[in-house]
C-alpha cells in the first residue's frame, strides 16, 4: 500500500471521528492514571451508559501530563469544545452523564478548561492554566490525544509523514537536517544526536544496529514510560527515520520490565507498522528493509550505559566496558550501532515532519528545543511537563508546580538522579539548560525533577542517592565499589549523629578519587549529589556532626516525639495508632511517650486532631512533660 | 518438579537459535514457574552449553530474578526518589509492621512477599506501592492496612 492511501484512510476514520454525532468520552489510563483508579471510572463510565443507553464512543489516552489531576476524564459534545474534568470519581461520572450527557449542563464547578474552539462560561481554556500556558508540546503533543493503540490516530495526525519525507531525502542530508534542529541527546549526556549519527553513518560495516535506550533507571523520573504509553508510534518513527539514516537494517528496543504497559504498547503498534508496511522488508516499496525487537530489562540501572546495555541485549551481565572502540565503531555484537533515548527519537521525528528551523526556535543558544521533566516531589501540581529549555526554574516550580505542597517554603530541587544535584533558592532564576546546569553542579540528565522543601533533609537525600548508586554499581571498578560505600557509611554516621568532624573534608577527598577512578558515568558522577548537597547546604551537613541536630527533622535518630502538655486533651486517638504502646494516658489525662519505646512512626502526629496539634516532632532539644499521664489542665499548675 | 521438568523443555524451545536469549529465557522461565529453580537453572546451562555458574552469574546480576518460592501476593513498595521525600521509607515500615515481618521478605503462610523497588515511574502519585500487578498511589501509613485487607 502507498503511504497517501494509508493516510487517506486514517484520515477519514479520524475525521469520522471528530464529526461524529455520538458524544465522545477520552479517559486518561496511562500507569499513573490507573493508579489513581482510572479504572474504577472507566467501569462507571460504561455502567452509567448503558444504564441509561446513550451511545458514545469512548477512547482511552495516554497521560496529558496533569498527573496530579488524574484521574483525568474529557467530554465532548457534538459541536461544542471538548470539556477537560480533573479528579474523577465514579460519583462524579453519574453526575456528568446525568447533567452534561443528558440534561446539557456541563458541570462548570468540576471542569479544568476547555480544549478547541469556543467557550463555555464559567470554563477556563485548558491551554491557558497557569500549569500549561509556559509548556510547548512537541514530543507530547499526541499525549491524552490519541488512542496510542491505533496507528491511524497517529497518522492522521502527521505521523509518519517526517519518515515518508526523509525516504526522498539523501541520508546525509536527513542527519544535516537533525544536525543543524540542534537536538542534543535527552537521555542525560546531551551530545548532539546529529553528531552522534554521522559518526555510526561512516562507519564501514554491512550490518548496524541502532538502539532506543528504554531504561529509564532514574527513580523520580517518568517521562519516557508516558511517551511510550501515549504515543509509541513517535519513538518507532524517529527510530525508523535514523535506521534509514543511518543505514542500520536493526534495531533494538531495550525497555524495562517494570514498564508492563509501556511494553504492550510498543508490541501492538509494532505490529499495527508491520501489517501496513511501514516495518520488515522493502518498507512502503522503498528498498529499505528494518527490522524491530524489544527486549526486556531485567531490572538494573547500569544497563541504562549504553555499552552494559548492549552487554545485556548479548545476554550477559550488563558491566560497562572502556571506550574506545566507541559503539558507533564497534558497538553491538561488535557492529557499528547508534543508541540514542526513547525522547532523542520522538524528536528526530517531529524534527523530520516540521524541519529543523521550527525544532531550533525554541529553546535557547546552545540547548534547542523543549524537553519532558517529570515534576515530583514536594510541589502541588505534580506531573509530567515539557519546556523549552532556557525557561528558569522558578517558572517551572512556581507557575507549572503551582508551588510548594501545603505552603512550605522551598529548599531545593534536584535534578538528573543519583547523576545530579541539590541546587538551591539562589538558582531559582537560573535557566534550565545544559551547561548552566553542569555549571551549577548538576545536571539535565533525562528530566527527573524532584522539589524539597523545608521539610526534607538534604543529607538525607545525599545519603539516599549513594544507597542507590552503591547499590546498582556493577562492581567492576573498586573506587565505584569501594568508594561509594566508603561514602555511604560515612554519611549514614552523620545522619545517625554519629558524624565527627572531618567527615565533610573525608566525604569531599573520596569523591574526588571515586570520580577519577571510575570507568563509566555511574560512578563518575555519583558524587554529584553529596558534592552539591555539602557545596549548597554545608550548615545543614554541620548540624547534624557538630550539633547532632536534623533541621529538617527527617533523620530519625535525631529526631524526637512529644506530646505538648498544655495543648493534650486526652483524647486517645494517638494511643490507638501507636503501634509499639509507646503511648500512655487515660480519656481527661494528658498522653505521654516513653522515648525508649518510640519507633518514631510519626503516627501519633499524623492522626492528633489539626485543633489540639499536640504532637511535636523536635531535632537537638527536649520538651518539659509529666512523667505519668496527669489530669488535663493540671500541668504546671502545680 | 518432574512434570514440570517436562515443561521446561518446551518453555526452551523457540530460544533455540536465538542470539543473546539466556535473559529473555530467564524471565520466560520465572514467569512460568514463578521463580528459578536450580534445576531450571542447570537445564538452561545445558541447553545454552554454557556452565551453570555462567547462568547463575547473569541471574543474579539483575535485580528481577528470584531464586525461592514466590508469595502468593507480591508487595513492591517504591523507594524511588520521589516516593522517598514523600515518605516511601514509613509505607515500606507500615507494610513491614502490618504483615507482621520483623525480619526476612515472606510471611511464614507465603502469602505475602515483599519488595522494595527503584521507580515504578508513576512518582507523580508517590508515595507509591504495587501489589501483584495493581499500583496503589498517593498513599498513607495510615491507608496500609485497608489496601492489604483486600488480599487476605
Ligand atoms: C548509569 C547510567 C544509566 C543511564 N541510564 C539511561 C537511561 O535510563 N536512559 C537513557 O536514555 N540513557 C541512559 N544513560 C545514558 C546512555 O548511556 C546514553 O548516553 C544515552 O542513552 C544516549 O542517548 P541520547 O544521546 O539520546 O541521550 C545512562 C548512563 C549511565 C552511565
Ligand atoms: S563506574 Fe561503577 S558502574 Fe561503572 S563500570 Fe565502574 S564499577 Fe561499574
Ligand atoms: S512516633 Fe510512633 S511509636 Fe513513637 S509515640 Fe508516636 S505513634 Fe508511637
Ligand atoms: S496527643 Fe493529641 S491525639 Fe494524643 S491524646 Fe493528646 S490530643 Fe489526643
Ligand atoms: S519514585 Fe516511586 S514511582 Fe517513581
Amino acid at each position: 500500500m502507498t503511504f497517501d492511501k494509508l493516510r487517506k484512510e486514517a484520515i477519514a476514520e479520524w475525521e469520522a471521528l471528530e464529526h461524529s454525532q455520538k458524544p465522545r468520552i477520552l479517559i486518561g489510563t496511562a500507569t499513573c492514571g490507573l493508579a489513581s483508579g482510572a479504572d474504577a471510572v472507566l467501569e462507571a463510565i460504561k455502567l452509567e451508559l448503558s444504564r441509561r443507553s446513550i451511545e458514545a464512543i469512548i477512547t482511552q489516552v495516554g497521560c496529558i501530563g496533569l498527573c496530579y489531576a488524574e484521574p483525568m476524564v474529557d467530554i465532548i459534545k457534538p459541536n461544542r469544545p471538548r470539556i477537560c474534568y480533573g479528579n474523577v470519581t465514579p460519583e462524579i461520572i453519574t453526575r456528568l452523564v446525568e447533567d452534561y450527557l443528558v440534561k446539557g449542563d456541563p458541570c462548570a464547578d468540576l471542569a479544568l478548561g476547555t480544549i478547541g474552539d469556543g467557550h463555555i462560561d464559567g470554563i477556563p481554556s485548558f491551554f491557558d492554566l497557569p500549569v500549561l500556558k509556559p509548556q510547548v508540546r512537541i514530543v507530547l503533543r499526541h499525549c491524552g490525544f490519541i488512542d496510542p493503540e491505533n496507528i491511524n490516530h497517529y497518522i492522521a495526525n502527521g505521523g509518519y509523514s517526517g519518515f515518508v519525507k526523509a525516504l526522498t531525502m539523501k541520508p546525509e542530508d536527513i542527519i544535516a537536517e537533525i544536525t543543524k534542529s540542534g537536538l542534543r541527546g535527552r537521555g542525560g549526556a546531551g551530545f548532539p544526536t546529529g553528531t552522534k549519527w554521522t559518526f555510526c553513518r561512516r562507519s564501514p560495516g554491512d550490518q548496524k544496529y541502532i538502539i532506543c535506550n528504554a531504561d529509564e533507571g532514574d527513580p523520580g523520573a517518568f517521562m519516557n514510560r508516558a511517551l511510550l504509553e501515549g504515543d509509541p508510534h513517535s519513538v518507532l518513527e524517529g527510530m525508523l527515520i535514523g535506521g534509514y539514516a543511518i543505514g542500520a537494517s536493526e534495531g533494538y528496543i531495550y525497555c524495562r520490565a517494570e514498564y508492563p504497559l509501556a511494553l504492550k504498547r510498543l508490541r501492538i503498534a509494532m505490529k499495527q507498522m508491520e501489517e501496513r508496511g511501514l516495518l520488515g522488508d522493502n518498507i512502503l516499496d522503498s528498498g529499505f528493509n528494518f527490522h524491530l525487537k524489544i527486549k526486556e530489562g531485567a531490572g538494573a540501572f547500569v544497563c541504562g550505559e549504553e555499552t552494559a546495555l548492549m552487554a545485556s541485549i548479548e545476554g550477559k551481565r550488563g558491566m560497562p566496558r572502556t571506550r574506545p572502540p566507541f559503539p558507533a565503531v564497534a558497538g553491538l555484537w561488535g557492529k557499528p550501532t547508534n543508541i540514542n533515548n526513547v525522547e532523542s527519537w520522538a524528536d528526530a521525528a517531529a524534527i523530520m515532519q516540521r524541519g529543523a528551523g521550527w525544532f531550533a526556535s525554541f529553546g535557547t543558544e546552545t540547548s534547542k528545543g523543549t524537553k519532558t521533566f517529570s515534576l515530583v516531589g514536594k510541589v502541588e501540581r505534580t506531573g509530567l511537563i515539557e519546556v523549552p529549555l532556557g525557561i528558569t526554574l522558578s517558572d517551572i516550580v512556581y507557575n507549572i508546580g503551582g508551588g510548594i505542597l501545603k505552603g512550605k517554603a522551598f529548599k531545593a530541587v534536584q535534578t538528573g538522579g543519583p547523576s545530579g544535584g541539590c541546587l538551591g533558592a539562589d538558582f531559582l532564576q537560573t535557566p534550565v539548560d545544559y551547561e548552566t546546569l553542569t555549571k551549577a553542579g548538576s545536571i539535565m540528565g533525562s528530566g527527573g525533577m524532584i522539589v524539597l522543601d523545608e521539610e526534607t533533609c538534604v543529607v538525607d537525600l545525599a545519603r539516599y542517592f549513594l544507597t542507590f548508586v552503591q547499590a546498582e554499581s556493577c562492581g567492576k571498578c573498586v573506587l565505584c565499589r569501594e568508594g561509594t560505600m566508603q561514602m555511604l557509611e560515612i554519611l549514614t554516621d552523620i545522619t545517625e549523629g554519629k558524624g565527627k568532624p572531618g567527615d565533610i573534608d573525608l566525604l569531599l577527598e573520596l569523591a574526588e578519587s571515586v570520580k577519577l577512578g571510575s570507568l563509566c558515568a555511574l560512578g563518575g558522577t555519583a558524587p554529584n549529589p553529596v558534592l552539591t548537597t555539602i557545596k549548597y547546604f554545608r550548615q545543614e551537613c554541620e548540624a547534624h556532626i557538630n550539633d547532632k541536630r536534623c533541621p529538617a527533622k527527617v533523620c530519625k535518630s535525631l529526631v524526637s516525639f512529644y506530646i505538648i502538655p498544655d495543648k493534650c486533651q486526652g483524647c486517645r486517638i494517638c494511643l490507638r495508632s501507636c503501634p509499639t504502646n509507646a503511648i500512655a494516658g487515660d480519656k481527661r489525662m494528658i498522653h505521654v511517650i516513653d522515648q525508649s519505646k518510640c519507633i518514631k512512626c510519626g503516627s501519633c502526629l499524623d492522626v492528633c486532631p489539626a485543633r489540639f496539634g499536640a504532637v511535636a516532632k523536635v531535632s537537638g532539644e527536649q520538651l518539659a512533660t509529666p512523667k505519668e499521664p496527669v489530669p488535663v489542665d493540671s500541668w504546671g499548675k502545680a | 518438579m518432574e512434570q514440570s521438568g517436562k515443561h521446561l523443555t518446551e518453555v526452551l524451545a523457540p530460544y533455540k537459535d536465538e542470539r543473546g536469549a539466556i535473559i529473555p529465557l530467564l524471565q520466560k522461565v520465572q514467569e512460568t514457574f514463578g521463580y528459578l529453580s536450580e534445576e531450571a537453572i542447570s537445564q538452561i546451562a545445558k541447553f545454552f552449553k554454557v556452565s551453570e555458574s555462567e547462568v547463575f552469574g547473569v541471574a543474579t546480576f539483575y535485580a528481577q530474578f528470584r531464586f525461592t518460592r514466590p508469595a502468593e501476593h507480591c508487595v513492591k513498595v517504591c523507594l524511588g526518589t520521589a516516593c522517598h521525600v514523600r515518605g516511601g521509607q514509613q509505607i515500606l515500615e507500615a507494610v513491614r509492621r502490618d504483615l507482621g515481618l520483623e525480619s526476612g521478605s515472606t510471611t511464614t503462610d507465603y502469602k505475602f512477599g515483599v519488595e522494595r523497588v527503584a521507580c515504578f515511574g508513576s512518582c507523580a502519585l508517590a508515595p507509591v506501592m504495587v501489589v501483584d500487578d495493581r499500583v496503589y498511589g498517593r498513599l498513607t501509613p495510615t491507608k496500609i492496612k485497608e489496601t492489604l485487607d483486600k488480599y487476605r
